[in-house]
């Protein structure tokens, strides 16, 4: 029995110690286990458990501005007071929508923008539920932050164009960037997937872009793991780099009121600086709202643009290319005496009309000018004078002076779509129609008719050139280092005898514009040339069914009026161009264009101190 | 030649005089580290669990010194009584049962939920322990003492297996083996039954699993096995939990430090997967002085079921002492990713009452069975002699 007993404890015992064997093995098994992850795999780990811990919240940059020439902003950013959706679970949303709709309507439509946008959007991505709320709002949703989970309200920022359309198109204005953006700078994909974010489309803004960007930076977040931020580390986070101020020559001043004076006209104008080529003012009218275009213009505000036939999208100063008419006879003027092909003195005889083979060149004047000379013809605008001289000269001489003068070259001005416009050569003629170069083209050319084209940028370097005597080539951009032009290669005795002629356009009591009274400024003399560009010819049927002149044809039939013109006459500072589209000559022109030349000469830009590339006051940055 | 018979004392102060202070020390620690690791995942808080736990703490370990003053005769008598209701609470359970979860594991009794599975786990152990201590030595091995214990450990794991609870089942099947095997079971019938089993396991590897387990069953061992099989995300939280533990490091990130569980990734914190939060922030060091300290308590145990001279002592404390240890390894072992997804807490230390209430009253059980180690109930014993 005893025997037995002991016997049966020795089974239990050695029983009892092999179970505590396995579990002894067990629990080594675990020690091992978390030696593993916590000591030799701990790094891998921490390194997870950071990335679950830490979000980098993208910051984007301060878009830089664009100032005028005296540092006035014309593209500005103000605060857009926003809401945004958190990154979060998708069946999160709808939650956090009707929560937040007890301060702020959200209709079907956006709700159903923002369930796509999040489906596409990365998981890290915030989404903006509805932008540029009104301060109430606002306030309310802040002061409710709390309750409202999932959504958070932002200040982010928005583009303004305080001038709206006076600088509408050279300025341009930024959106959203679409798929192909993004697709076209993959390494900048996070920063343009940003809600609000926001890139240049056209003018200064997209051809300045990487300028006024400026580089996104990094905010260190502490999150939850449903992507709520409990913490921010900015000491461990990298600032974003401000995007630079943008100077331009233009001067708002001179700019708003040339937008406002050529008013509803399809007209456009150009003001430079006749000795350094700076821009001082550069307009088309209609023009466009180019705050419309920052949050997305709907389908009806962009069809209203799209189908007006004074086409507001259209830049016109650059864009557009008219004959230079009567205004490229200063040119022509200035070959004849640089080539010696006249006298000044000599006089030709006007009688109204030239023949020439079996066709009629006629003068503007039908009843012709008399006998005309050099002064006399550039001041009544007289083209028989210019026929004769135009043949004595030759379309080589013609086209190789309009080159001189800027008359087909593409200006490179730091904004898309400048125009070539066209200075014909028989060469050109000949690559292009396969037609030989006729002396009637010559005539035609000698009155800057026919196939010449040119934009009023390129009308108004031809007038800088003339009243400086300088090569100046139009800028947008303020530059300090910018080297003076060199000369017209013109004797100067050839351009003094042009520009006497001119001032005599204005001055004189024959002058074509001698009805507008001068510039208007004591003391202060203007010169100027008239110009009509043809857009249809009256025919002979016409004049006999009553058609006498140009109000009696529908508006888009009428000649296209120039006028161009500098100041003072004496020491040209200031160029200014008009053309005025359909305006049924260059009495449309006249007028809108010395306005604006004596308020650039009453103001003098060019004369003040202007700003470079200064301290910004506001940011301390580099502008 | 005289017979010197080891004295058990009987009343109040010599009982106390006999307690096995180390186990107590060893189980206030591990009720410390809970509370403490309860109020760091609340968010530096007592609500909403460290308090509870810590009053729950102190009832249990009153209760168990409570427990720990009745004689084995008590509990011999009482074995089966409470066996039998408690697979009548499981019934119950099944009928009028709460559902949290998609588990229908919880009887609502107003101020708390009784969780009977938790309950079965003790009162199997008890019954078994009764069983095999009525039961002469030589059929032990015979088929007539199998069959019992048998269906001792099945009716209890039928009923929990459908609630849906595979962990408990498998802890309590578990048990009852460990209790089958310790009473005595020949290596032989061992070896035999070990063999029925291989020849399963390869069955099943033939016929394959697919045929046998639910869909979502399957899903779980595949992304156990294969980590990048993941359609549902299953292995989100087992993810976390690894990073949780992993990123300790060897020292930790300190207390009340932890950022996964701090930062909401962790899953399920204060109860199955406190001891990833406890790894995060006192890392390996703090993880192996756990397991020693479990460790401690196992040893512990075993020597006084050494050292109980009667059967129904012997088996109930290695019964009690081998489910706790199976309650630690599989929750350590589930949470480190050695095991796939079961649903077991870490004694003492998750927030969680009846398993507080439970394991306690077995550590009661197991300081009476050391008190009362010398006592000899004989066969049949019941409460009234």
């Amino acid at each position: 029995m005893r025997a037995d007993r002991q016997e049966e404890e020795l089974k239990f015992t050695r029983r009892a110690l092999l179970l505590s064997g396995v579990g002894g093995l067990a629990f080594t098994v675990l020690g091992a286990r978390l030696y593993a992850l916590q000591v030799l795999e701990t790094e891998r780990y921490q390194l997870l458990s950071e990335d679950n811990q830490f979000n980098y919240q993208l910051v984007p940059p301060s878009r830089g501005r664009i100032l005028d020439r005296f540092g006035t902003a014309v593209a500005d950013n103000r605060d857009n007071y926003r809401v945004l959706l958190v990154p979060g679970r998708r069946g999160d949303v709808d939650p956090a929508l009707d929560r937040l709709s007890e301060y702020m309507p959200i209709s079907d439509a956006r709700r159903r923008r923002i369930h796509r946008q999040r489906d596409s959007a990365q998981s890290y991505e915030e989404v903006v539920i509805a932008n540029d709320l009104d301060w109430q709002t606002f306030s309310a949703i802040n002061l409710n932050a709390p309750t409202l989970q999932g959504v958070r309200p932002d200040v982010g920022e928005l583009r303004s164009y305080p001038y709206g359309e006076a600088f509408a198109h050279i300025v341009g204005y930024v959106q959203t960037p679409n798929r192909e953006d993004v697709a076209n700078e993959p390494d900048a994909e996070r920063l343009l997937l940003h809600p609000g974010f926001r890139i240049g489309k056209t003018g200064v803004e997209t051809s300045r872009e990487q300028l006024l960007r400026g580089a996104a930076g990094a905010l260190k977040t502490e999150v939850t793991a449903g992507g709520r931020i409990v913490r921010e580390l900015p000491d461990q986070s990298v600032e974003p780099t401000q995007g630079q101020d943008i100077v331009l020559t233009l001067d708002a001043d001179i700019q708003t009121y040339a937008s406002a004076r050529l008013g509803n006209e399809s007209a456009s104008a150009v003001v430079m600086d006749v000795n350094t080529g700076e821009l001082i003012a550069m307009v088309s009218t209609p023009s466009f709202d180019p705050n419309l275009f920052v949050g997305g213009i709907s389908t009806t505000d962009y069809a209203g643009y799209r189908d007006n036939d004074r086409r507001p999208l259209f830049h016109k100063s650059i864009q557009g290319t008219y004959p230079p008419g009567s205004t490229f006879k200063a040119v022509v003027a200035a070959a004849a005496l640089e080539h010696d092909v006249i006298d000044p003195s000599e006089t030709i005889n006007c009688t109204g009309v030239t023949r020439l083979g079996d066709r009629d060149f006629h003068c503007w004047r039908r009843e012709g000018h008399g006998r005309v000379d050099m002064h006399e013809a550039i001041k009544t605008s007289c083209d028989t004078y210019f026929y004769e001289i135009a043949d004595r000269l030759g379309i080589d001489r013609i086209h190789e002076m309009a080159d001189r003068f800027g008359i087909g070259q593409q200006f490179e001005l730091g904004i898309s779509g400048v125009a070539r416009g066209l200075n014909p050569s028989p060469q050109w003629l000949r690559a292009n129609r396969n037609e030989p170069w006729t002396t009637g083209r010559t005539y035609n050319t000698g009155i800057g008719q026919g196939f010449m084209l040119a934009s009023p940028l390129q009308i108004a370097v031809m007038t800088a050139r003339v009243a400086s005597g300088r090569s100046v080539v139009p800028t947008l951009y303020r530059n300090a280092m910018a080297p003076p032009a060199p000369y017209v290669d013109v004797s100067e005795a050839a351009l003094e005898r042009v520009r006497f002629g001119l001032r005599g356009v204005v001055h004189e009591r024959t002058g074509t514009s001698f009805s507008l009274g001068g510039l208007g400024i004591d003391g202060v003399e203007m010169a100027g040339k008239t110009g009509t560009a043809q857009v249809f010819s009256i025919t002979t049927a016409e004049r006999e069914a009553g058609v006498r002149d140009q109000e009696d044809l529908p508006w888009r039939l009428r000649n296209h009026g120039l006028f161009m013109c500098y100041a003072p006459a004496d020491n040209p500072k200031y160029a200014c161009v008009v053309v005025v589209e359909h305006g049924g000559g260059s009495s449309a022109a006249t007028r809108p264009a010395r306005d604006i030349l004596r308020r650039t000469v009453a103001r003098d830009p060019s004369s003040r101190p202007g700003v470079f590339a200064s301290l910004n006051p506001q940011t301390g940055r580099d502008a | 030649m005289a017979v010197f018979r080891e004295t058990v004392p009987r009343d109040l102060p010599g009982k106390l005089m006999e307690l096995n202070w180390n186990i107590v020390l060893l189980l206030v620690l591990l009720g410390t580290v809970g509370v403490a690791m309860l109020y760091s995942v609340g968010g530096a808080s007592w609500s909403p669990w460290a308090a509870n736990h810590a009053m729950r703490l102190g009832v249990g370990f009153a209760g168990m010194l409570v427990v720990a003053m009745f004689p084995p005769r008590f509990w011999m008598g009482m074995a089966y009584p409470i066996y039998t209701a408690t697979l009548l609470l499981l019934v119950l359970v099944e009928v009028i049962g709460v559902e949290i979860n998609g588990a229908q594991r919880w009887i609502d009794l107003g101020p708390m939920r009784l969780q009977p599975s938790e309950v079965m786990k003790v009162a199997l152990v008890l019954a078994l322990a009764r069983f095999y201590h009525d039961l002469p030595r030589e059929k032990v091995t015979a088929p007539s003492g199998l069959i019992v214990p048998m269906m001792m450990i099945g009716a209890p794991a039928a009923l929990i297996i459908g609630q849906p609870d595979l962990g408990t089942t498998l802890l309590l099947a578990a048990t009852g083996v460990a209790i089958i095997f310790m009473a005595g079971l020949s290596w032989w019938f061992i070896l035999a039954v070990a063999g029925l089993g291989l020849v399963a396991v390869i069955g099943v590897s033939i016929y394959g699993l697919e045929n046998i387990l639910a869909e979502y069953q399957m899903d779980r061992v595949r992304a156990y096995m294969d980590p990048d099989f993941d359609p549902l995300d299953i292995n989100y939280h087992p993810n976390q939990a690894v990073i949780t533990l992993g990123s300790g490091g060897l020292t930790g990130k300190g207390f009340l430090e932890g950022t996964q569980s701090k930062l909401g990734f962790l899953p399920e914190m204060e109860t199955d997967y406190i001891f990833t939060a406890f790894g995060e922030e006192f890392g390996f060091v703090g993880g192996i002085t756990v397991l020693a300290i479990n460790a401690l308590v196992m040893a512990q145990a075993v020597g006084i079921a050494i050292t109980c001279k009667s059967t129904f002592l012997r088996l109930t404390v290695m019964g009690l002492i081998a489910t706790y240890a199976l309650y630690v390894f599989i929750n350590i072992a589930m949470v480190s990713r050695l095991l796939p997804v079961v649903g077991v807490p870490l004694p003492l230390i998750s927030y969680g009452g009846t398993v507080v209430l439970s394991v306690l009253g077995a550590f009661g059980l197991i300081l009476g069975a050391h008190i009362h180690r010398n006592a000899e109930p004989p066969k049949g014993a019941g409460l009234f002699g």
